[in-house]
């Protein structure tokens, strides 16, 4: 555990460099470049629209970029497709779940291992022994780990589409982890949750890079969440990069407030919301 | 034993075995529309595609029979492969009907190829099953059952098994399952979605041309025979689009009611029976064949 935390000081897991993605005449992202630090928790902030999760796409490969480079662990990764990023240790959640409805929630998660399985359809037929061995190690490494960290266990044989919203979402993390990722990519992870939801998940968050060493990449609306468990912050406004930074930094910077509230008129609730960012 | 009852029994044999050349080509169909969500109304045509291949081969080149059906469906499983590659794999992202009319487009195309290579003429295929009949017991009598339908409703029997024992085992069908569930999700645990898509291209197109092959020992063929995939078109859609199992059952059902409806009805009236079961499908399914989302099996 503590070897792989180590990795923290090798620099960036992850680089963006001047991103520009556009649909028809719509810009997503403009000269976007980030950098996300080897072991942090990185959270990308922004309003409803901003760009978060089209940078996402392009990171993950399901968006195709007209301009700029990816780099993951500095390897230029531009030109690899969604699985292919998969393989490598890039594993992503969605905003909205995608889970393989109607399997249940053990299959979900062996899915994950799905990349990194090495047996062929003729290897499967004609040599048994390799894929029955690579499957008892994977039940054992999924059963041992995954799902006692989550705490799913209950539930391992559950048909995914039947479990409450949050349990998806952990089954949805559950899976990703599966990828034995480098580089967890979230996307609004605690969305829709309640408080004590909401604190399970930021849990799990913090034990995910302190125990299995993974660099974490967060989109998160829930502004709480964001201060209390990222390193490092980025916000992200009409698809630029307005702000980074340490969450105390960021939350006082004033462009980051204006792209929140607006500068016209502070309505009700943005006051309230205002507050409740100062209050932390 | 009273004749009726007989005839009830050996009509019903009969019309299992074409059913169980339905559900065959039926799964033909649902592998392709599982993943790929494409209405593939060709699949008659991919039949007799797979019925001629194999005729060249027997009949033309006097190839022995086990070699030239290996070679049919090598060869149709090409045909698939390549479909998908250079016509289907451009046409992502369009909309369903856009497809669909392209199947249909192919259909005709097919036929013409066919009919370029070895004419309109009806032509019978060299016999590779045994043609013992079989003899059921039934009480004090004995059902017929045709050798060529016995065989090939144990022949289907034999692949349905190999394809379900795939499906649940295989981590390729593992992948086609997850592609039909989810293919951002697919996408995002590293699985090749356009390789699934060319599988199931393949399969389906060498499972069409493998019960092309025994419906044309059985009735012989020609470059009408295609109009068979209306039948199986019915079947996948009384099965529910996306289900083998619903396929398997599907194709059973309306083999079994064409049967009946010959025998009680009269022989020319069958397709009228096929169609009569799709209207009340419809009409319990109202949302009818391009409206649904959520496939349901019936």
């Amino acid at each position: 555990m503590q070897s792989e935390g180590d990795a923290r000081a090798d620099g960036p897991i992850l680089r963006v460099d001047e991103t520009s993605l556009a649909f028809g005449g719509l810009k997503a992202l403009r000269n976007v470049t980030l950098k996300v630090e080897s072991g942090s928790i990185t959270a990308l902030v922004g309003p409803n629209g901003a760009g978060k999760t089209s940078l996402f796409n392009a990171i993950s490969g399901f968006y195709r970029p007209q301009t700029g480079r990816v780099f993951f662990e500095g390897r230029d990764i531009t030109g690899l497709s969604a699985p292919a990023r998969a393989k490598i240790g890039l594993a992503r959640t969605f905003q909205n779940i995608a889970l393989f409805r109607g399997l249940t929630v053990l299959d979900n998660i062996k899915l994950g291992r799905h990349a990194h399985l090495r047996t062929s359809l003729v290897e499967a037929l004609f040599y048994y022994g390799r894929p029955q061995r690579e499957e008892m190690e994977l039940r054992a490494e999924i059963e041992q780990r995954i799902i006692d960290f989550l705490e799913i266990d209950h539930i391992r044989h559950a048909p995914v589409g039947a479990l409450p919203y949050g349990l998806q979402k952990r089954v949805e993390l559950a899976r990703a982890l599966a990828m034995k990722p480098r580089l967890l990519m979230l996307d609004e992870p605690v969305a829709g949750m309640n408080r004590e939801e909401t604190e399970d998940m930021a849990r799990f968050v913090l034990d995910v890079r302190e125990e299995w060493g993974v660099t974490i990449l967060m989109v998160e609306h829930d502004m709480r969440l964001v201060m209390d468990i990222s390193d490092h912050v980025v916000v992200l406004n009409f698809g630029e990069i307005i702000a980074r930074g340490l969450p105390a930094d960021v939350q006082r910077n004033e462009e980051v407030a204006k792209a929140y509230l607006g500068s016209g008129e502070i309505g009700s609730e943005v006051r309230e919301a205002v507050a409740e960012i100062a209050a932390l | 034993m009273s004749p009726a009852i007989l005839d009830f029994v050996e009509f019903s044999l009969a019309g299992l075995c074409v059913g169980a050349l339905y559900a065959l080509t039926g799964i033909g169909f649902v592998v392709v529309y599982k993943a790929t969500r494409i209405i593939n109304f060709a699949i008659g045509e991919f039949m007799m595609m797979g019925a001629y291949f194999f005729f060249g081969l027997a009949a033309q080149a006097a190839l022995p029979n086990w070699a030239a059906i290996v070679l049919a469906l090598i060869a149709a499983g090409t045909v698939g492969g390549f479909l998908e590659r250079f016509i289907f794999r451009r046409l992502i992202g369009e909309s369903a009907i856009s497809v669909f009319m392209v199947t249909i487009g192919l259909a005709s195309i097919m036929v013409g190829l066919v009919e370029i290579a070895w004419t309109a003429d009806p032509r019978s295929l060299p016999t590779f099953l045994p043609d013992q009949p079989f003899f059921v017991p039934l009480g004090s009598a004995e059902a017929f059952l045709a050798s060529k339908n016995g065989w090939s409703f144990i022949i289907v029997a034999a692949i349905m098994a190999a394809f379900i024992t795939v499906f649940r085992f295989w981590r390729g069908g593992i992948a086609l399952r997850a592609t039909a569930a989810d293919q951002a999700a697919a996408y995002s645990v590293g699985i090749n979605v356009p390789g699934v898509f060319s599988f199931a291209w393949i399969l389906g197109a060498i499972t069409a041309a493998a019960a092309g092959i025994l419906v044309g020992s059985i009735s012989g063929i020609s470059s009408a025979m295609g109009a068979i995939g209306l039948s199986v078109i019915v079947v996948v859609i009384v099965g529910g689009l996306d289900s083998l199992l619903g396929a398997l059952v599907g194709g059973l059902l309306i083999g079994w009611l064409e049967a009946m409806a010959s025998l009680y009805i009269g022989g020319e009236y069958k397709q009228v029976a096929t169609f009569v079961i799709l209207l009340l499908v419809l009409v319990v399914k109202p949302y009818g064949l391009f409206g649904t989302h959520d496939i349901e099996r019936l």
